[in-house]
Formats: structure tokens, sequence, C-alpha cells
């Protein structure tokens, strides 16, 4: 089997997984975690990070990864499960009291693979700015990963940090924007327009890849990888990711009707059938 | 009665940074951010001496608390510093979300709190942050008094793994605690033996309390004065023992009385040991321009006020 086919086989098994289980608790968020598979799949699978699931907090030699738009944890969750964070049967346990997955990822009930709480949003740059920050006063040549949303980038501390990791020539920071281009109130052109995002990152001093479809596993690798080769080079680097959200299950696509809804029973076996089981389900 | 020795008068905040700069030479780990209030900070020898272990954020408070949670990824003890409306209320959600719930190691340092700040007036003169940062779990919350006991702190609580929050101040004040104290978080100090009244004060409050217990002491009122630098957590059994033999207290803080030290004090008491409680403190006003001085007259935060609520308080038993 070639590599891109494992890599697709397990995005589609990450797919099953956000479905199920949004839809067993008939909450979360399944659009953006769609919609990001294929990044996470190619950052803990496809060999974009060197990482370590004998999970240590301090990530000491090892690339980092931080989740700001927190919402989107059933992927987040299904990815590290299914890479040897923590048992996979653990999915069961989303949003249900008691349980370590809650509906924002958290340190605070010790899930192996988080390293910061995130779900209100905008934080998750400044956290992995200071990571990176930490990084290089370790000597520690690895780099550090962060994902946000479009619409996230809202919120004004994103601003200070982007400032911030330019001025101070933060090099081993990749963060990826997921331009899905929706948000809960409607199109993040209807909500508040952004403009040119590339032309934004560009002026406040970042090294921008555009990657064109973020929902094709080739593109993203490639892409991913290119943006590991301009580290290290004066300049954070910025991965503007176009996805669609609910990408996988049709009747979800294209619409941010599905960003904080759970499929019904009929919709679930819809998306199932449309995303045939691949490493087994939880 | 035990004399306390103003050893002459200087500020809290040059206390923090006579702590971060020792921090600096003897432990690699701490680190200092800053978003640009260096000189009042009092930063700038920790700087010259470890400018690879500083960052000056700019005025962008948000991505400094941000930041410093990220920096404890890696081991790193992140002192960040500015004043304390900006370290409080500005950032409130990212210390929430990105540093108590996520239980970071980062040690908040927030001068210029309350209405000693003086001249700059209301909008920097926060007197709601101890409540802010008590209500947040896990957080330790500080309120040093003098010079030598916010250095001792600032040492103290590198040790510490925990968020905490170090609350000290602008102007120049009596510098009357040991040099060579050993500051323990949590661990109120006793510093006078009474047994008519129980007088709890903390940060710039303690120094008027000592003078007021002076002053009861020559009315013949015998004050038990308590000296609460560690307001979460609490020293209960330090306060309950002194009630039970006083039977009344007055609190003292430069704070709002809703949210502060109070009543934190009047919560342990309901619970253990009811009794009559006045609170010196602002009575849920904002501050305004004027001396440091004239500010603490103004709104009834010197040892003149504390005499008063003894008086009446002692009226209520």
């Amino acid at each position: 089997m070639s590599k891109i086919k494992e890599l697709e086989d397990f995005a589609t098994q990450v797919r099953r997984d956000i479905l199920r289980q949004v839809h067993k608790v008939n909450s979360g968020h399944p659009g953006g975690s769609l919609g990001c598979t294929e990044f996470f799949t190619a950052l803990y699978q496809g060999g974009i990070m060197e990482h370590n699931p004998e999970f240590n907090m301090d990530g000491k030699e090892e690339d980092l990864f931080f989740l700001s738009n927190g919402h989107i944890s059933p992927v987040f969750y299904s990815t590290l499960a299914r890479s040897g964070y923590f048992p996979v049967d653990e999915l069961n346990t989303f949003r249900l009291i008691n349980s370590r997955l809650q509906g924002h990822p958290t340190t605070h009930e010790g899930l192996p693979g988080i390293r910061v709480a995130s779900g209100s949003l905008g934080q998750g740059m400044s956290v992995a700015l200071g990571a990176a920050q930490a990084k290089k006063l370790n000597k520690d040549n690895h780099l550090v990963f962060a994902l946000l949303g479009d619409g996230e980038l809202q919120e004004g501390q994103n601003w200070e940090a982007i400032m911030y990791a330019a001025g101070n020539k933060v090099d081993n920071l990749i963060a990826t924007v997921d331009l899905n281009g929706q948000q809960i109130d409607g199109s993040t052109e209807t909500v508040l327009p952004m403009g040119n995002m590339k032309a934004k990152f560009e002026a406040f001093g970042w090294d921008v890849i555009e990657l064109e479809d973020g929902n094709n596993m080739q593109q993203v690798l490639d892409g991913l990888n290119e943006a590991k080769s301009r580290t290290g080079k004066g300049k954070p680097v910025c991965v503007l990711m176009t996805t669609v959200m609910g990408n996988g299950v049709d009747f979800m696509m294209h619409t941010h009707a599905w960003h904080g809804k759970a499929p019904n029973d009929e919709q679930l076996e819809t998306g199932l059938a449309q995303n045939p089981e691949t490493l087994g389900d939880y | 009665m035990k004399t306390y020795i103003d050893t002459g008068k200087k500020d809290t905040r040059s206390g923090f940074g006579e702590g971060l700069t020792e921090l600096g030479r003897t432990n690699p780990n701490v680190v200092a951010l800053c978003a640009d209030l260096i000189g009042s900070l009092k930063m700038q020898d920790f700087i010259d001496e470890n400018p690879e272990r500083f960052f000056q954020t700019g005025i962008a408070e948000a991505n400094m608390m941000g930041m410093a949670a990220g920096l404890t990824i890696g081991g790193k003890i992140p002192f960040a510093g500015t004043f304390a409306n900006f370290a409080t209320g500005r950032v409130y959600d990212q210390i929430r979300q990105s540093i108590a719930y996520s239980g970071k190691n980062v040690k908040i340092c927030a001068s210029h709190s309350g209405v000693t700040l003086g001249e700059d007036g209301a909008t920097h003169q926060i007197l709601e942050d101890i409540g802010l940062m008590k209500m947040l779990p896990g957080m330790t919350v500080i309120n040093t008094c003098d010079f030598n006991q916010t250095k001792a702190a600032t040492i103290a609580i590198a040790e510490h793994d925990g968020p905490v929050y170090l609350r000290f101040g602008r102007p120049k004040v009596a510098n009357f605690t040991a040099e060579d104290q050993k500051f323990e978080i949590g661990k109120a100090v006793h510093l006078y033996e009474g047994r008519d009244v129980t007088i709890i004060a903390t940060g710039h409050l303690v120094w008027e309390a000592i003078q007021a217990a002076q002053k009861l002491s020559e009315k013949g009122i015998s004050a038990d004065v308590i000296n609460i630098h560690t307001i979460k957590p609490l020293d209960e059994k330090a306060i309950i023992d002194s009630v039970k033999k006083t039977g009344c207290v007055v609190t003292a803080e430069e704070h709002n009385f809703l949210g502060g030290l109070g009543e934190s004090v009047a919560r342990t008491l309901a619970e253990h040991n009811p009794a009559p409680q006045e609170f010196v403190a602002t009575q849920d006003t904002f501050g305004e321009s004027g001396t440091p001085d004239q500010l603490m007259e103004k709104y009834g935060l010197n040892a003149e006020a504390i005499i008063k609520a003894t008086e009446k308080v002692l009226k209520r038993k």
C-alpha cells in the first residue's frame, strides 16, 4: 500500500471517529474537525512532526503542536488516540461526565497529548510562541506547530502574537490557519470580512505559504514539508490552508450549519457510509 | 509592646526587582516578561544580567500571558510583570484558560496596585484584582507589605509549583520586616499578641495596623495584629485562633471590600467562629488622582481608619 493511501485510510477512520463521537453525545463540532482531518493525519502520521506518544508535558527534543481553535477537539482526540497517546476506546467518553475528553481540550484532566487548554479563542498562538522561545533557550532545534481557525483571527490577541513573532524572529514556529471561510453566524465574509490574509501576514513580516487544497493529503504533506524547510531563516512561517468545512460528508460540506451540530441517527449512517471503516471502529 | 522599626522608606516594587535579580543569579530556569514597563517594575538589573532570559512583549499583555504559559512548557519559570490593572482585569480570560485552568507555573507580578499608584488616577488604580485572582481555582494570591517581604516573596514563589499572583505597589513605604525573613506561602505573620480585638491587614495597610495598635494600646485597648501576606490559601487557623481569643475583628486592605481579604476572613469566620467584623477597605468605588497619602486618607485606608473601625467593632462584641 502506498504511503498516501495509508494516510488517507487513517483520515477516513478519523472521520468516522469524529461523526461517532459527536453523534453519541449529540453535541460537539464536526464541521471544522472534518475539514482538518488531513492536516492532523499529516502532522501525527505523515512524518511532519517528530513526536512521542509517551507523553511528557515539557516535550523536550520533540516537535510540539498547539490547537488554538479547541472546538475541533474530535479530530484532535481521534488522531491522538490512534497515534498511541491514549486508548482508542476512550473516544467513547467524549463530552461525558468524568471524562478526560472534555468538550474543549484541557490539561486539567491529564489527557496525554494536550499541553494547554483551548476553546476560548485567540490564545493558542501566544502559547505556541512561548513554547517556541523555550525551545530556543533550551537549544532544542525542534519545531512548534499551531493551528488556528480563520474566524478566530478576529480575536485581537492573535495580532499581538503575530507582531511579536516576526519582530523577534521566532523562526521555529509554523502557524497554520484553517481557511474554511465559515464561522458560527455564517461565512467569514458576511460576519466580519478579514481581507487579504496573505498580505496581512506578509505585512507583519511572516513567510507565508498558500496551501490550496487542505483536504488533499499529498498537498498537505508537501505544503507542511515546504513550511518546515523555511524554518530557521529568521521569519515565522504561516501556512494558509484552504479547507472545506465538513469535508468527506457531502451534506455537511460548504456550509457553516455543521459548525457545532451533531448528526442524527440517519445522518450518521449516511456519513459513515461515505467513510467506510479502515482501521476498525472503537 | 514590641517596636517595629522603619529602616527607611522603600517601594515594594524595588523589592520585587531585587528578588528577581537574585533569582536570575540562582535559578537558571527563571525567565521574565514585561509589557513595556521595565522601569516601573524595576526589572532592568535582571535584564542586564540575563538578556537572553527576558522577553519584551510590547504593550500586549494578552500575548504576554499566553507566552508565559507557553514558556513553562520546556521547564521555564516565567515572571510576567506589568501594572496590576493590566495583569488581571485586562487579561482575565488569558489567565483563566491558558494559565490557571491549564495549571501553568506562571508568576504574575503586579505592581502599582491600589490607590497608592497616585496621580495617574482610577484608570490605573485597580481595587478589584485580589477578588479576580482569588476566584481562580489553583491560583495563589499574595499581597506583600514592604520591600523586604516583597523581595522574600519573589524568591519564595519560584520554588512553588503553580500559578501565583504577586501584588505589590508603587510608593515608598516603611520597610520594617526582617531582611533575612523566611517567606512561607500561606503562613500568617503574628505581629502583636492582644486580647481585645484582632486586626488583620495585608499590603500597605500592615504598617498602618502597627501604628493603630500602638495608639490603641495607649488607650488601653490590646490588639492582636496579624499580617496576612497570602490571601489564598488563607491561614485560617491563625485567624480562627486569634478571633476565638478576642471575639471581634477588623480587616484592612487597599482593595474593594467586595472580593478582598475582608471577605475571605468573613467567610472563614462565618464557617468556624462567627464574630463582629469591620472592613477597612474601599467601599465599592473607583479611585481618583491625588498623592498616595491623600488618597489613603480620603478612602479611609490608614491607621486612623483602623482605630475608628476598632472602636466600632468593640461596641458590637
